[in-house]
C-alpha cells in the first residue's frame, strides 16, 4: 500500500534523481572520511596511535585529490556537467577550487597535528571537523543551486565554528567562536533571505534555470530581485570578511587556534569566493552585472584600504595577518569585479597562491605561538633570524610573497588580478590595487626586520621547536609559492582552463 | 472581500527578519542574540513558503526544510558554545567577553 503510494509520488514528479557519485566523488571522500575516522576512533578507543587521525585525514584530501585529477580528465574529454537533477555542477572550476580546498586540508592536518601535540589536545574531532569542513566547502564549489550552496557553506561554517571554539584552556578560543558564530549565522541569515527573494522574482533556486529565465524575461519589478541581490552579496562579504563586514575577521583570527586561522583564511575564503563567483559572475553576471560590479567594487577598494592600513598599525601577528587576509579579499574581489573568464582564473590562481601563502605563514606564527599559543607579539618575534634562521627566512618568504615580490606565488596572482582589472577597463581599480599592495609591503618588512635587525643576543622568551609535522606543511607551502612564482606555466594554465559554466538540467 | 494574499505574508517575514536583526545588534545576552537569529531564519522561511504558494513551485517549501536543519545545527552548536563559555564566566553578557579588542 505505502510502496504503491511512494512509487504513485516518485511517478508525479518524474522518479528520483539519478546521483551519479563517481561525479561528486571529492565530496563524498571527505565527507565520508571524517564520519568513519570518528567511527573508527570510537570503536577502537585507545588502541590507536596518536598520529593516527592525521594521517587518516591527509589520506582523505589525498584521495579527494587524486579523484579530482581523474575527473578533471574526464571533463575535458566528455565536456561540463550537470548532475542530480542540476543541483550540481561539474565544471573545471570546481575542480580547481575542490583541489585547493583538499591541498589546505593536507597542509592543515599537518599544523594541527605539531599544535596538538604541543597544546595536549590530541583528538580525532579535530581532523573530523576538518574533513567535515573540506566536504562543505566543495559542495559549496560545485553548487548549482543556491540552496545546495547554502548547505555546503553551512557545513563549512558551523564545523569552523566549532574548530575556533576547541582551545578549550584559552578564553580567547572560546571568544572567538562565539564571535565567528554570531557573525556567521547573521550573514547566513542575511545570505538566505537573499536566495529567498531571488526565488520570488525568478521562481527557481537553480542557477542555470535563474540566468535563462533572466536572459528571457524582463523583470518589471526590479525590488525583489536587487534587494536579493544585495542581501546576498552581504552575506558572501561577511563570509569572505570584505571591508565593511570584516569586523570580526582579526578577533576570530587572532582567538582561533592558529591552524584553525590559517584554515579559516585559506579555505573557506576559497569556497566562499568560489560560491561568489557562481552566483554573481555566473548566474548574474550576464544580465545584472551592472547592477551588482558597483557594490562589489566598493567592498574592493574598501577592503583593499582599510585591510593594508589598519595592518599596518598592529602589534600582534595574528591580527596583521588577519587584517593583511583582508586586504587580499580586496584583490580578489577585484577579480570577481572584472566579471570575465580572465577575472575568474586570476581568482583561481589567486586563491591557490593565497592558501600556500597563508598556510605556511600561519604555520610559522603557531610555532612561534609556543606553548599555550600565546606568544603573537611583534616583540616575541625579535631575533628570531639568530636562532631560528631556517623558520625565519621560511616567513620571510611567505611574507615577501604576500606583498607581491617577483618570483613567488604572490607577485604572479597580483599581477593577473590586475590585468583582469585593467583589461575590463577598470584601470583606476588596478591604481588603487597596486597602491594597497605597496601600503601592505611595509607591514611585512616590520615584521622581517622584527625578525632579523631588533633583540639582543639570548633576550628571546622561550625557545621554539618546530614539530616535524608541521615544518613538512611549512615545507609543502615553501614548495608551493616558490614553484608557482618560478614556473607558474601547469597552474596558469589550468586556471586559464578552468571556466565554470551552467549547464541546464536535463528535463 | 478582504482576502489575505502573499504579499501580507511576505511583508510580515519583512518585519520579522528586521527585528530579528536589530535585535542582534542591539541586545547584548548571547541566549536572546541567538532567539533573534532564529528569528531571522523563520522569517526566511515563511518568504520561502509564500514564494512558493504564490509560484505556486514546491521549490521553496522543500527548502524550508533545509533550513530548519541547518538551523537546528547552528543552535546545538551555539550553544555547546555558550555552555563553555559559561563555566568559565558566570555570564551571558557579551559585553563581558570582550579579550580581543583593536
Amino acid at each position: 500500500m505505502t510502496a504503491a503510494v511512494l512509487q504513485n509520488v516518485l511517478a508525479s514528479v518524474g522518479g528520483l534523481p539519478s546521483i551519479e557519485f563517481s561525479s561528486v566523488a571529492p565530496s563524498i571522500i571527505l565527507a565520508l572520511g571524517g564520519v568513519l575516522l570518528l567511527t573508527v576512533v570510537s570503536v577502537t578507543k585507545d588502541k590507536l596511535p596518536v598520529w593516527f587521525p592525521a594521517v587518516w585525514t591527509i589520506s582523505a584530501a589525498v584521495a579527494a585529490l587524486c579523484t579530482v585529477f581523474r575527473l578533471w580528465i574526464r571533463v575535458g574529454k566528455w565536456g561540463n556537467l550537470s548532475l542530480i537533477s542540476g543541483a550540481v555542477g561539474l565544471d573545471r572550476f570546481s575542480l580547481f577550487v575542490i583541489g585547493t580546498l583538499c591541498v589546505s586540508v593536507v597542509m592543515g592536518a599537518l599544523l594541527l597535528e605539531g599544535y596538538l601535540r604541543r597544546e595536549d589536545l590530541e583528538g580525532p574531532e579535530w581532523y573530523v571537523l576538518l574533513l567535515l569542513a573540506a566536504a562543505g566547502g566543495t559542495t559549496m564549489a560545485a553548487a548549482n543551486d543556491l540552496i545546495v550552496l547554502f548547505i555546503g557553506l553551512e557545513i563549512l561554517s558551523i564545523a569552523v565554528y566549532i574548530l575556533s571554539a576547541m582551545h578549550r584552556r584559552r578564553m580567547s578560543s572560546l571568544e572567538s567562536g562565539l564571535k565567528y558564530f554570531i557573525h556567521g549565522a547573521f550573514a547566513s541569515a542575511f545570505l538566505l533571505y537573499g536566495i529567498a527573494m531571488v526565488y520570488g522574482a525568478t521562481g527557481s533556486t537553480n542557477l542555470a534555470r535563474i540566468s535563462t529565465f533572466l536572459a528571457d524575461n524582463v523583470i518589471t519589478q526590479n525590488g525583489l530581485m536587487l534587494g536579493g541581490i544585495a542581501l546576498m552579496l552581504v552575506g558572501f562579504a561577511f563570509k569572505v570578511a570584505a571591508v565593511p563586514f570584516h569586523q570580526w575577521a582579526p578577533d576570530v583570527y587572532q582567538g582561533a587556534p592558529t591552524p584553525v586561522s590559517a584554515f579559516m583564511a585559506a579555505a573557506v575564503k576559497t569556497a566562499a569566493f568560489a560560491g561568489m563567483i557562481r552566483v554573481f559572475v555566473l548566474a548574474l553576471g550576464p544580465t545584472y552585472r551592472d547592477e551588482w560590479r558597483p557594490m562589489v567594487l566598493a567592498l574592493a577598494v574598501l577592503s583593499l584600504l582599510v585591510g593594508s592600513v589598519m595592518a599596518l598599525v598592529q602589534t600582534n601577528v595574528k591580527r596583521m595577518l588577519a587584517y593583511s587576509s583582508i586586504g587580499h579579499a580586496g584583490f580578489i574581489l577585484v577579480a570577481v569585479h572584472s566579471s570575465t573568464a580572465m577575472g575568474t582564473s586570476a581568482a583561481l590562481f589567486y586563491l591557490l597562491s593565497y592558501t600556500f601563502m597563508v598556510m605556511g605563514s600561519f604555520g610559522v606564527v603557531a610555532v612561534v605561538g609556543r606553548k599555550g599559543d600565546g606568544h603573537h607579539q611583534l616583540s616575541d618575534y625579535r631575533g628570531l633570524g639568530r636562532i631560528r634562521p631556517g623558520l625565519a627566512l621560511a616567513f620571510t618568504i611567505f611574507l615577501l610573497a604576500q606583498a607581491g615580490v617577483p618570483l613567488t606565488a604572490g607577485f604572479l596572482s597580483k599581477f593577473y588580478v590586475i590585468r583582469s582589472a585593467i583589461d575590463s577597463g577598470d584601470t583606476a581599480l588596478g591604481v588603487v590595487a597596486m597602491l594597497a599592495a605597496v601600503i601592505a609591503a611595509f607591514l611585512y618588512l616590520r615584521v622581517i626586520v622584527a625578525m632579523y635587525f631588533e633583540g639582543e643576543p639570548g633576550d628571546e622568551v622561550a625557545p621554539v621547536k618546530v614539530p616535524a609535522a608541521v615544518s613538512v606543511a611549512i615545507g609543502i607551502a615553501l614548495a608551493g609559492t616558490l614553484l608557482l612564482g618560478i614556473v607558474p606555466d601547469p597552474v596558469t594554465h589550468a586556471a586559464n582552463e578552468a571556466t565554470a559554466e551552467l549547464v541546464a538540467p536535463r528535463r | 472581500m478582504f482576502t489575505l494574499t502573499e504579499t501580507w505574508y511576505l511583508v510580515l517575514a519583512a518585519l520579522i527578519f528586521s527585528i530579528g536583526a536589530v535585535g542582534l545588534l542591539v541586545r547584548r545576552n548571547v541566549l536572546v542574540m541567538f532567539m533573534c537569529v532564529e528569528l531571522m531564519l523563520n522569517a526566511v522561511n515563511l518568504t520561502f513558503v509564500s514564494f512558493s504558494t504564490a509560484l505556486d513551485d514546491l521549490g521553496g517549501q522543500t527548502a524550508v526544510f533545509f533550513v530548519l536543519v541547518v538551523a537546528a545545527a547552528e543552535v546545538v552548536v551555539g550553544l555547546g558554545i555558550i555552555v563553555a563559555i559559561m563555566r568559565r564566566r558566570q555570564s551571558a553578557d557579551v559585553d563581558d567577553i570582550s579579550l580581543m579588542r583593536g
